[in-house]
């Protein structure tokens, strides 16, 4: 092995490298939101009592979840022109990341919600807790505590799928490497270092989710 | 779309079906010997096992790809892109796999581990005959579920250059000008691949749920 390894243009991109990351977490969090919207709104027309909103729901779960992220954000680059709606890229990605992180969420969130017994909150109005505060104790806390673990790892595949997105070139630290590597051909430099940077960020995240965790879901040890 | 077209994202499907196959075949070969050095009691090995799998985890398989891609021709391997598109998903789906197993091997009750050590059977055939077809049962859901998302994770080497059903689709749309209907019919083609494994891996977990109550 002769090649001789060459950070220099890592080096000098490293301050783009930490916008795209800026950039990746962002497009993260806005798709998130979306998704955490389209899941709590799914999982109230799934639960409905119309049976054609049900199956809209199930088709639009199974559909997402059994076709690949690309060919999602392909077809949603190529469908928003049509439907008279135009984009940006990254606007773009964010909805399809939220459409794509929104089916997974339907059925965290109602997982979370079927694992409140109806008995616990029979138990609460018969307390004498007024309905806001069995929706807010009794509902609402538990089923956080019992799905934050898996929306937040969600949040953090969801935060390393945003690099596809730099297949419509959405600003993301995936598309800034590309552009580095584009003009530098230090390809393996370039790649290997964003790698770690994804790294970092998944790490920080899981560290972060789990300090709240211990903090708010943890229940009291006596 | 013509029937010329719509045979060319078939060849396409068929590179996908292939890739995810070799992905998941030696990824779970390598899988299962992480996996047992991930569970093995031996500090060094667990602990280096453990980064391998985090690492996977922990970035895009996208990187990954471009990582190994890049990677492999630094070190003189000059390979041709699918190749080294399947050493990618190797390398992948072993680190995935391995993190399910190490969690069904530890599901195994303890029990079990210390009667076959009380009939003094060894490592090989404690692990062969007792632990692993135990775990191989409780891993089966997950291992199905994973199986989903590699098949539709080989979409990525559509971006490395390598010509699968993603790629091919890119190309006919760019041919005819038609991408929703082409990426329409690429997702339906996607699918009907992957929805009758996710229903076969809901039901088994659902089979498996209602046998340890």
């Amino acid at each position: 092995m002769n090649y001789k390894f060459d950070f220099g243009p890592v080096i000098e991109g490293l301050p783009d490298l930490l916008w795209g990351c800026l950039g990746t977490l962002g497009l993260a969090l806005a798709g998130m939101v979306l998704a955490l919207v389209i899941g709590i709104g799914g999982v109230v027309l799934r639960d409905s009592p119309y049976r054609g909103l049900r199956w809209l729901v199930i088709g639009f779960v199974e559909l997402i979840r059994n076709t690949p992220f690309l060919v999602q954000i392909y077809f949603i680059f190529f469908a928003l022109p049509l439907a008279g709606i135009r984009l940006d890229p990254t606007p773009t990605a964010i909805i399809a990341l939220g459409v794509n992180g929104g089916a997974y969420a339907i059925e965290i969130i109602r997982g979370g919600v079927q694992s409140i017994g109806k008995g616990q909150i029979e138990a609460g109005l018969a307390l004498g807790l007024h309905k806001g505060q069995v929706f807010r104790l009794v509902v609402l806390k538990p089923a956080l505590r019992a799905i934050f673990p898996s929306l937040t790892s969600q949040f953090i595949l969801l935060t390393l799928t945003t690099s596809i997105a730099s297949a419509i070139s959405a600003y993301e630290l995936t598309s800034v490497a590309q552009n580095i590597e584009n003009n530098t051909f230090r390809s393996f430099e370039v790649y290997g270092v964003v790698t770690l940077l994804y790294l970092a960020m998944s790490w920080l995240m899981m560290r972060m989710f789990a300090q709240v965790t211990a903090r708010h879901f943890s229940y009291p040890v006596k | 779309m013509n029937g010329s077209e719509f045979l060319f994202l078939l060849t396409g499907l068929k590179w996908t079906l292939f890739l995810s196959a070799i992905g998941f075949v030696c990824g779970a070969a390598s899988g299962l010997g992480i996996a047992l050095a991930r569970t093995s009691g031996i500090r060094p090995l667990e602990q280096a096992t453990a980064g391998y799998i985090a690492l996977f985890q922990g970035t895009p398989l996208l990187m990954q790809l471009f990582v190994v891609y890049y990677g492999l021709a630094l070190v003189g391997l000059k390979l041709d892109a699918w190749l080294s598109v399947a050493i990618g998903f190797t390398l992948h789906a072993s680190a995935f796999l391995g993190e399910i197993w190490r969690g069904s091997i530890e599901a195994v009750p303890k029990g079990q581990t210390e009667a076959a050590k009380a009939l003094s059977l060894g490592y090989v055939s404690r692990m062969r005959d007792v632990i692993l077809p135990q775990a191989l049962r409780i891993s089966l859901p997950a291992t199905i579920g994973f199986l989903v998302q590699l098949i539709k994770g080989t979409s990525l080497a559509a971006i490395v250059g390598f010509t699968e059903l993603a790629r091919a689709g890119t190309i006919i749309s760019n041919q005819i000008f038609k991408p929703l209907l082409v990426f329409g019919v690429v997702g339906v083609l996607y699918f009907l691949i992957c929805w009758p494994l996710s229903l076969y891996g809901a039901r088994l977990e659902r089979r498996l749920a209602a046998a340890s109550h």
